[in-house]
């Protein structure tokens, strides 16, 4: 049972990346593509996540909540570049 | 309790498909955020829940609460920070957008 969900969670969330990626290639401002970063983040967490799941390593559960320290981070310094760019 | 941890995974993942629909389709920064910052507690958090329930071991269960937790706490503070710095350099927001003071 949980190869079949582990397998239609892959499935959205790739779906959800790719609809982030889209995103980050047509957005038409900076913050656009900031935004998309950092969601697709938080899809990697999530894809880390259900890949511990699936294969019973859950030292990846760790690694998905540095990823999330990561992205903070970087959303953060992003952020104050944009802030720093001042108005275009 | 495997169960459980199947039904958080799925529903985390259709929150980050949702979340993902909704910073493709919706017309303006503001709103994108809106989307994009349920993705991180609710879908990412739910799914370190799901892992956490499925392990069963009482440190990475706290592990993903903790990570959980630190979702958050810190998704509402990097898309105010984003949404600040997209109004302070000037991107104006959808033309349908009202101020409700």
């Amino acid at each position: 049972m949980i190869g079949v969900v582990t397998t239609i969670a892959f499935a959205l969330l790739g779906l959800a990346m790719l609809a982030t990626l889209v995103r980050i290639v047509r957005g038409p401002t900076l913050a656009d593509r900031i935004l998309g970063l950092d969601t697709l983040t938080v899809l990697a967490i999530g894809l880390i996540g259900t890949f511990a799941l699936r294969t019973g390593l859950y030292l990846y559960a760790d690694i998905a909540i540095a990823l999330a320290l990561v992205g903070f981070l970087s959303t953060v310094a992003f952020a104050r570049y944009l802030l720093s760019r001042g108005r275009q | 309790m495997i169960y459980a941890a199947a039904i958080l995974i799925l529903v985390g993942a259709t929150l980050c498909a949702i979340a993902a629909l909704g910073i493709l389709r919706l017309p303006d920064v503001y709103t994108r955020l809106h989307a994009a910052s349920k993705a991180g507690p609710l879908g990412a958090g739910l799914i370190l829940v799901g892992v956490g329930l499925s392990a069963g071991d009482a440190g990475i269960i706290i592990r993903c609460v903790l990570g959980l937790l630190f979702l958050v706490l810190t998704s509402p503070v990097s898309a105010h920070l984003l949404a600040r710095a997209a109004l302070k350099t000037g991107i104006e927001p959808v033309s349908t957008t009202s101020i409700d003071d």
